[in-house]
């Protein structure tokens, strides 16, 4: 699913920009497309994620958890990847992408630290300066990741201001763009802002499910699942997930976002429940706001899914009924974490346990396929699940 | 909209405008600053509606914001001072906001709301030129209302044009890659931008704004543009004033250096 020419799914997305972003945003609109295609691209892009990052990730058949839910679960394992997420995905591609366009230094902003981690990974290995911006909520409790980009050599700066969590790291990263507007390349973590970078990051995501779509074929004899579970913060591994089953009606897309506390608690992150139409990060979307306006501070356990907004090209799947949106608590993501754990032998992100959670909410028969995307590992949430253990 | 072509009429050079946010330091104290700078000899005020999350300001602004927003300063209630500002003076007043904002208001309830009150115009830094043309641009025309699209250094040629073009009032040069709230003054990089904004053929005025702070640097400013803009600066001087009107006395003053 493409977006048009001035980058809307629908109703959803555009480019809504201060005029200081306006030449850059333009540069990478008019370039994305004919970079990305090129045969050098396209050439070092799967040489890095077959070689550096380890894909394709398996996809595996849990017997155990299929068991549970009298249903047939696969598990993308994206949590194999390197550094331990999907995130790794999308900053090559988009490392590539800036050396491309002459970029010498590299910003990003990150909530898990999961995108921070994966920024400054490929940055160490292309040798350019890089700068994380992280809210300071999410520094303290995504400490391993702070270390981890450190020691990556990134510089880790705080974003002091409102909620400080990835909605404030995200206006401190545009902000420095904003100010560094020739030097620099800001690797999005999501997709989410301005167009193109929803359609981009979506692009470099859709490995997840080029590689479904054979890996089915191996296992069951045919391409496409009945179901494919997927969280959503910004959208990137639901977005990556889906991609190539977006036009085939008869697979279900079932997106799980972040209920918090319960959606009703006024702590929460369930944006397209709790959401309304709106402009965040340049982007024409779904967020949670008030009706003045204002930008409501969300919550979640999980820090890659405490952001208020989702990106547009989810909002468009969700309005238009084509994906279905469940929300899981913390609880149930806890819970959820700890069975997988526990049956299956993988500790996966609070992120994706959010996912998993969905599989005790939604219906399917025995004999379906159900895919549920496992967008990173849970090393870096282990302090928070020691510290609800049962 | 007449309110602001009488000004660039009347003064064609150094027009001052002063940024400030509304509920900012206290809820209702919108209309005595507006009087005062008014009175001061201010030439148009922008007033900024507070938002949660602002991609172009910087530290002051967004702190002010933060604070007029936890005094309970909002929409409604600043369409009701502005109304009650137009009341007691013929300033142009220009509202200065972000585009979510709008959108949650009505856009086309929003702008006619903005005639109603007596504002001369608008700045949205990020709503696309083409949302405008598309959706809003017939709606200005009919009412009659001001819109002021920005240009900063690295706009292309063509684009100037355009915001030239389609800019209602006065263009806003950006003066430098930065958010607000710079205080840098004005360097020599940046005088070599001005004066190339300046060679281009504009239809309509420009001020400049951003980092824009003092005497010296309005009149840096005022030397390659119509007027300017000052805004973080005027912010951080009513930043714990106990005496709005004298703050705003002696501020204003320091920016003309008139001898008292
Ligand atoms: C493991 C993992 N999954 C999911 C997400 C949420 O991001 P997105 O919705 O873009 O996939 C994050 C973000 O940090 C993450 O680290």
């Amino acid at each position: 699913m493409k977006p048009n020419k001035n980058g809307y799914y629908g109703k959803f997305g555009g480019a809504y920009i201060p005029e200081m972003l306006y030449p850059n945003v333009k540069n990478l609109n008019e370039n994305y497309l004919k970079i990305i295609n090129s045969d050098s691209f396209q050439k070092d892009f799967k040489s890095l994620l077959k070689d550096y990052v380890g894909r394709p990730s398996p996809l595996y058949f849990a017997e155990r958890l299929s068991k549970k839910y009298d249903t047939q679960v696969y598990l993308k394992r994206e949590d194999l990847n390197h550094t331990g997420a999907h995130k790794i995905n999308n900053t090559i591609g988009q490392i590539l992408l800036a050396q491309e366009l002459g970029k010498k230094r590299i910003i990003a902003e990150t909530g898990a630290g999961q995108h921070g981690v994966a920024t400054a990974t490929v940055c160490a290995l292309m040798g350019l300066e890089c700068i994380v911006y992280m809210g300071e909520v999410d520094i303290e409790r995504q400490a391993p990741n702070v270390a981890r980009m450190k020691m990556l050599g990134a510089e880790v700066r705080p974003a002091k201001s409102g909620s400080r969590t990835l909605k404030d790291a995200t206006n401190e990263a545009i902000r420095d763009w904003i100010a560094h507007p020739i030097d620099t390349h800001y690797i999005i973590g999501s997709v989410v802002g301005p167009h193109p970078y929803p359609d981009m990051v979506a692009l470099f995501q859709s490995v997840i499910s080029e590689e479904m779509k054979w890996q089915l074929q191996e296992h069951v004899g045919r391409e496409n699942p009945d179901a494919i579970i997927a969280c959503v913060g910004g959208g990137s591994n639901a977005a990556g997930a889906f991609y190539h089953y977006l036009e085939d009606e008869k697979v279900r897309l079932i997106a799980v976002e972040a209920a918090g506390l319960g959606i009703d608690s006024g702590e929460s992150a369930a944006t397209s429940v709790l959401g309304s139409e709106g402009v965040i990060h340049g982007s024409r979307t779904l967020l949670m706001q008030t009706d003045d306006g204002q930008i409501i501070e969300p919550y979640s356990i999980s820090a890659g899914l405490d952001y208020p907004g989702i990106g547009p090209l989810h909002a468009h799947l969700i309005k238009t009924e084509r994906a279905e949106v469940f929300s899981a608590t913390d609880q149930e993501a806890l819970q959820a974490g700890y069975l997988l754990s526990k049956i299956e032998g993988i500790i996966p992100a609070l992120e994706s346990a959010h996912a998993l959670a969905a599989l005790e909410m939604a219906k399917f028969r025995k004999d379906d396929v159900v895919v549920v995307n496992l967008s990173g590992r849970g090393d870096k949430d282990l302090a928070t699940y020691i510290a609800h253990l049962p | 909209m007449k309110r602001l072509k009488k000004i660039f009429n009347q003064k064609p050079k150094n027009i001052l405008n002063i940024y400030f946010t509304a509920g900012y330091p206290n809820r209702d104290d919108l209309v005595e600053i507006g009087l005062a700078l008014e009175k001061n000899g201010v030439d148009i005020l922008e007033i900024g509606i507070p938002y949660s999350d602002p991609l172009a300001d910087g530290p002051t602004i967004q702190a002010s914001s933060q604070q007029a927003l936890k005094n309970g300063m909002n929409v409604r209630l600043l369409f009701t001072q502005v109304a009650e500002l137009r009341k007691q003076s013929e300033i142009p007043i220009i509202l200065m906001g972000n585009f979510n904002q709008v959108m949650q208001y009505g856009e086309n309830q929003f702008f006619r709301k903005c005639a109603e009150v007596g504002v001369d115009g608008v700045i949205l830094p990020d709503m696309p030129t083409y949302v405008y043309e598309e959706q809003f641009k017939e709606l200005f025309e009919e009412l009659d209302l001001g819109i002021t699209f920005l240009v900063a250094p690295q706009t292309e040629p063509e684009r100037l044009k355009k915001m030239d073009e389609l800019t209602r009032g006065f263009v806003y040069v950006v003066s430098s890659a930065a958010i607000t709230g710079g205080t840098g003054g004005v360097s020599d990089s940046q005088e070599a931008y001005f004066k190339r904004i300046t060679g281009y053929d504009w239809h309509h005025p420009t001020l400049i704004g951003f980092g824009i702070k003092d005497h010296q640097s309005f009149a840096k400013a005022c030397a390659y543009a119509n007027g300017a803009i000052i805004g973080s600066a005027f912010i951080r001087a009513l930043e714990g004033s106990t005496n709005l009107g004298q703050t705003i006395n002696e501020f204003v003053g320091s920016i003309k250096k008139e001898k008292k």
